[in-house]
């Protein structure tokens, strides 16, 4: 806007154009370091937290709590040493291996379950198909609380408690109808006459799918396939509820019991096994950020 | 959906000896056999592709919430078969202090904290809407707490930061405040959740700045023409071009904010303490099911949710033709 006023400039008034151009400049300057400013303020707000946890990992006990510095006197690895010697005799790595394994199999379920089904809704026609649609649509804003307690007891029945099963099968099953609507979008921008051209050549739906939806989907699968990632490492309610035995408990699950097993004056470790359990999270955002934020942008999925 | 299907299968034993007939006719093409809706082909495919979504919904939604409604109207401990006590879960949740504080704590988590996340929410994207250098930058660093805001490890370093002389409370001793750690404090322990909601403003924020970026720049220019000031464009453009955005951002908020749990659950033990300060929904139907296995009580506590969930939903779609405007509509 500011570029129109300074756009005619006749020879005649070529001082007062200066100025005018000078003075626009002038203003778009000073919006440029009134912006940065203020970003700059959030952004020391907004990451204060994750980097006192990180700095207070590093720092003696002593000084974690009645202390406002922020980086560290002494740095120090022990909290590091005693987080990684593993919990209550169980290996650190064994709950890395737990919540990695669950994360990679929540990921192949999902990608399974929630292509198909999204092929399903966007290109075939079949009987009962919109009213399928609008209950899956439902779904997104059913609390989860009304199934959690019927799931435990059939799980429970079928003795399927203190395994992975119960955190698995609702991401095989596609149970995650957030998934499934991103994808549908997706195919939905695909044109339809790679479908003709294939059915023209003969080829089904399987094939269809196989050959020319789903390579195309790469990048809903891959925003799919991050969120899907981080919401397993991060789930706490379920591993809570199923998981009994520690040696196939989660990160957080660990991390909670580690809390409680501490002593309450150890915060230089809890703080170091908070920053582990994250350290896959930072990870996958630092590489996944665009697709991640792409998929918030356009579906709307939450954080 | 199966009605035209088997409106013609009903109706085939009659239209057979007409059609024989209609054979001879010269425009046989026409209704020549009941043209099918859906190809055999299709619909088989479509309930093969289907059929794990289909078993998950039948399996891990549909039937557990049957299942749920029934438990809400019996005693059951996971151990004896459920004995049928009719209504009196329900009047005996309403009779339940913990159950009413829960309810009041998590409103006021649900009041306060949805409206101040949202209302940050828009203020960072209205800023990175200045579409200055470093735009994407600043958007993904404020996006990143969303992500973790909900996990354990955060949960555990607001607990340490707002502890007794933790570095919160040194900041309020510097300048003269002294109400000591919000762990602790009952009145503080819901601000302080508050405050780690607001934190995880960045999914909201970047939906938000995807709508800003959708409103044509035409309208601020004709608007500046008019001498419209800032405060004018934000009432008069910004607000009703960005309502459904901020109408979609409040739904998955709040119905969001109602199931909070983890970092209630972390920071007080599992206790919903201190004084039950901190006892939100969530967190009370877990100890009900889970530590006491009264497994009926937390049942009817799912559906009081269910349905008061359903309710605001509804109440927000009908308010929404009120302040939403769909730009499609008005033309």
């Amino acid at each position: 806007m500011t570029t129109l006023t300074a756009a005619p400039d006749t020879p005649s008034v070529d001082n007062e154009a200066i100025a005018r151009r000078a003075a626009a400049k002038n203003r778009r300057r000073v919006k440029a370091v009134v912006f940065h400013l203020v970003a700059l303020a959030a952004t020391i707000v907004v990451l204060y937290p994750a980097a006192w946890m990180v700095f207070a990992s590093m720092k003696p006990n002593s000084d974690i709590i009645g202390n406002t510095q922020l980086l560290p006197d002494v740095w120090t690895i022990e909290h590091y040493v005693s987080a990684l010697s593993g919990i209550g005799g169980v290996s650190f790595w064994t709950f890395f291996g737990n919540s990695m394994t669950l994360a990679v199999l929540s990921v192949v379920g999902t990608v399974l379950s929630s292509t198909v089904a999204a092929y399903a809704f966007a290109r075939i026609s079949f009987p009962g198909r919109n009213a399928m649609f609008a209950v899956m649509i439902g779904t997104l804003l059913l609390p989860f609380h009304v199934t959690i307690i019927p799931q435990y007891i059939l799980f429970n029945n079928l003795g399927m408690v203190n395994t992975y099963i119960p955190l698995l099968a609702p991401k095989f099953l596609a149970a995650e109808a957030f998934f499934i609507f991103l994808m549908i979008q997706f195919i939905r921008g695909i044109p339809r006459s790679l479908d003709e051209a294939a059915r023209i050549d003969g080829c089904g739906h399987g094939r269809t799918f196989w050959r020319i939806i789903l390579p195309l989907m790469r990048p809903a699968i891959v925003t799919s396939s991050i969120f899907t990632f981080i919401w397993s490492w991060n789930d706490f309610l379920g591993p809570l509820l199923y998981l009994k035995s520690p040696s196939l408990y989660t990160m957080p699950i660990a991390l909670r019991q580690y809390v409680d097993q501490t002593s309450v004056s150890d915060y230089g470790a809890q703080m170091a096994m908070a920053v582990l359990a994250l350290l896959p999270v930072m990870i996958f955002f630092v590489i996944f950020q665009r697709f991640l934020i792409n998929g918030v942008a356009t579906q709307g999925i939450k954080g | 959906m199966s009605s035209p299907q088997s409106a013609s299968a009903s109706g085939m034993t009659v239209a057979a000896p007409a059609q024989h007939l209609q054979r001879t006719d010269a425009e046989t093409p026409l209704k020549q056999k009941p043209q099918r809706k859906y190809s055999r082909a299709d619909t088989r495919a479509g309930f093969a592709f289907l059929s794990p979504w289909i078993l998950g919904f039948v399996g891990l939604t549909a039937f557990p919430m049957l299942a749920s409604l029934y438990l809400a109207f019996t005693d059951y401990n996971l151990f004896t078969s459920p004995t049928w006590v009719g209504w009196d879960n329900f009047v005996n949740l309403f009779n339940d202090p913990r159950f009413i504080q829960s309810a009041q704590v998590t409103a006021g988590y649900v009041l306060l904290g949805t409206p101040i996340k949202l209302a940050s929410a828009l203020a960072v994207a209205m800023l990175l809407n200045m579409k200055q250098r470093g735009q994407g930058a600043y958007r993904s660093i404020f996006y990143a707490p969303s992500l973790i805001g909900a996990s354990v490890s955060i949960a555990i370093v607001w607990k340490v930061m707002f502890t007794n002389d933790g570095i919160v409370d040194r900041i309020q001793q510097m300048v003269g405040i002294n109400i000591g750690g919000w762990v602790g404090n009952p009145a503080m322990s819901l601000p302080m959740l508050i405050l780690l909601a607001v934190w995880g403003f960045g999914a909201p924020m970047v939906i938000f700045l995807a709508g800003l970026k959708q409103i044509p720049a035409e309208l601020y220019e004709a608007a500046e023409c008019d001498g419209a000031g800032p405060v004018r464009k934000f009432v008069n453009i910004t607000m009703p071009m960005l309502s459904p955005v901020l109408f979609f951002n409040l739904l998955l908020e709040t119905i969001g904010a109602f199931q909070v749990f983890n970092s209630a659950f972390i920071i007080s033990g599992g206790t919903g303490g201190p004084a039950g300060s901190t006892m939100f929904y969530t967190l009370y139907l877990y100890l009900r099911g889970f530590q006491d296995f009264k497994m009926g009580y937390a049942s009817a506590m799912a559906w009081v949710l269910v349905i008061v969930v359903a309710l605001i939903t509804l109440i927000l779609f009908r308010t929404s033709k009120g302040w939403v405007h769909y730009t499609g509509d008005e033309r």
